[in-house]
């Protein structure tokens, strides 16, 4: 490893690392329906590098954005002007997402459990919680109809991976089929976080850890997981962010550091 | 050829005071529709003004507007898909509706975007349903009974019989979307994003658009396939520059970032929330006054640059 490269990686913020390796999962998807922050960055990042074709689809209805700065928001100005598409809300979610054009959606959630069911909705009892969350948004078109899902979450702990989910916002295929209706996607395919990657290959199929960040243990990761976490034959530990890939990152995708922090 | 003739309701255009004394009844179901982009803020104000009661609010993406309806005790029941200030935190008064039934409690109908979509799109169709396919798995159905499952008609691909979940129709006594221009009969044009706007005022009993500019009505025949909303389906036209601060209009004003950021700290405090809505909406006579009490400096850190679209040629034979 250069010198050059171990001091920047040495410096590494934690979304400049989650995204850095959501943008390398991105590696041969075409179309990714993503929300502002992380994935915006990872889906960008992508674009300069493992998949030059790829295309965001924001929920707001832009297809083909080109904008001139970095978008604070998904209905942000910047993404219009210039944009090859803006389609409205039922064409967006009737025909382009229902209708199977995304590849891959990024979701976030307050709780994930092993099966990539995801709790945005509430915690506590959905009638008086303690926390009453945002809810679905597109979450639960997301997981419903793009082929694969990819969750982000920036905390890694046994109330966010959760044994049981306080409510089940945005079900996987998995509670889909219990419920009589075949799915269309595979659901979470991947879950990164501060620890590590976790993957799913499909219906009936458990999250599990498949890789590490560098100085991390698989007993880190098993005791900061809600429930008694599968483990990949191999876990791989997770190459550091290039140089190249946060120069990228740091001057041509957020040089005003609105998501970096 | 036809000459341009008034051919629907003269007296079209009111002033936003008219227009919620005339639309909108203590009981009523208000939709306020605006993706993120030109939300009728300004209309929630004067109802807020006007001071309605025990309304049920149906919107999308309940954010500021509806956190300050709810503060103002106008709102008894919310239909939503999205209860967040945005990307930039929290709805202080929501939160405490829901939470501790603070100051009372808040009847919540929760959908998902595509639901809401289709329950605007039933209720513009004036359809007993509309199918969709999410909620099968999902905690939803068991907390709102508007969501529902059915057996297709139709076998599936496979001839097994096909589940699939529906929403019902929703129709508005009263819809109110903001767009840029419109002419004074409401032919009404939109551009940017389009969000819900044209499903919401058809499915609604009324719609009032809010404008930033009353056109002539040739700047609307010049571009036909930019009319959204046409005329007949238009009850009145309220023309209220900045109506849809502190989100946008493309084309006229950028998103107010700085107030998004700064609601969730203003909500957070019952007391601040309950000051704000003294100084800026019941402090204000209308709109108008609201838009020179922020003052020409603050409007000139939201001004925006100039995008001309191409022009398309819509010419016919000779």
């Amino acid at each position: 490893m250069s010198e050059e490269r171990t001091r920047v990686a040495g410096a590494v913020t934690s979304s400049e690392l989650l995204s850095v390796v959501a943008a390398r999962e991105l590696v041969g998807r075409r179309t990714v329906f993503a929300g502002i922050g992380l994935p915006t960055l990872a889906a960008e990042l992508a674009h300069l590098t493992v998949a030059p074709e790829i295309e965001v689809v924001y929920e707001s209805g832009v297809c083909g954005a080109h904008p001139s700065h970095l978008p604070e928001t998904i209905a942000d100005a910047v993404l219009i002007t210039g944009a090859e598409a803006v389609l409205t809300m039922a064409a967006l979610f009737g025909s382009v997402l229902q209708g199977g054009h995304i590849d891959v959606g990024f979701l976030g959630a307050a709780q994930i459990d092993r099966w990539g069911n995801l709790n945005t909705s509430v915690i506590g009892e959905w009638e008086r919680p303690s926390v009453r969350l945002p809810g679905s948004g597109g979450a639960v078109e997301v997981m419903a109809n793009a082929r694969e899902v990819f969750v982000v979450m920036r905390r890694h702990t046994p109330r966010s991976f959760a044994e049981e989910l306080d409510f089940c916002t945005t079900p996987g295929p998995d509670r889909a089929l219990a419920d009589g209706i075949r799915p269309l996607g595979t659901g979470v395919t991947r879950v990164i976080t501060e620890l590590g990657i976790l993957a799913r290959d499909g219906v009936g199929d458990e999250l599990r850890l498949v890789a590490v960040h560098p100085g991390v243990t698989v007993e880190q990761v098993r005791a900061a997981t809600g429930w008694e976490l599968k483990v990949a034959d191999t876990v791989t530990t997770v190459e550091p962010p290039t140089g190249a890939e946060l120069r990228l990152l740091r001057d041509d995708v957020d040089p005003d550091r609105v998501y970096l922090r | 050829m036809r000459s341009s003739v008034d051919r629907t309701a003269a007296g079209k255009v009111m002033s936003m005071r008219e227009a919620v004394a005339s639309f909108v009844h203590d009981g009523d179901t208000v939709s306020l529709e605006g993706f993120t982009h030109l939300i009728p803020t300004a209309a929630g104000h004067e109802i807020i003004r006007q001071g309605r009661r025990d309304l049920t609010v149906v919107r999308m993406t309940a954010d500021i507007v509806v956190d300050q309806m709810l503060a103002a005790g106008c709102v008894t029941r919310l239909v939503s898909s999205f209860v967040g200030n945005s990307s930039a935190g929290s709805l202080g008064e929501l939160r405490r509706r829901i939470e501790h039934a603070d100051p009372e409690p808040l009847a919540y109908e929760e959908y998902s975007h595509y639901g809401m979509v289709c329950r605007y799109l039933a209720g513009a169709q004036r359809l007993p349903f509309y199918p969709l396919r999410s909620y099968a798995g999902s905690d939803l159905p068991s907390v709102n009974p508007g969501i529902r499952k059915v057996t297709s008609p139709y076998p599936a691909a496979d001839g097994t019989a096909e589940q699939i979940h529906v929403v019902p129709p929703v129709n508005p006594d009263v819809t109110f979307i903001h767009a840029q221009r419109a002419d004074h009969r409401g032919n009404t044009q939109i551009w940017g994003l389009t969000g819900i706007q044209a499903e919401a005022v058809y499915a609604a009993e009324k719609a009032v658009v809010v404008v930033e500019e009353l056109v002539a009505d040739e700047v609307v025949r010049a571009d036909p396939n930019r009319t959204l909303v046409p005329a007949h389906a238009v009850d009145a036209v309220v023309v209220c520059p900045r109506g849809a601060h502190p989100s946008f209009a493309q084309g006229y004003y950028d998103r107010d970032n700085a107030f998004y950021r700064a609601w969730s700290a203003i909500s957070k405090d019952p007391v601040r929330l309950r000051e704000w809505l003294e100084e800026w909406v019941y402090g204000t006579a209308d709109h108008a006054a609201y838009v020179a009490k922020l003052g020409e400096g603050f409007w000139a850190g939201l001004a925006v640059g100039e995008a001309l679209s191409g022009q398309v040629d819509y010419g016919r034979r000779l």
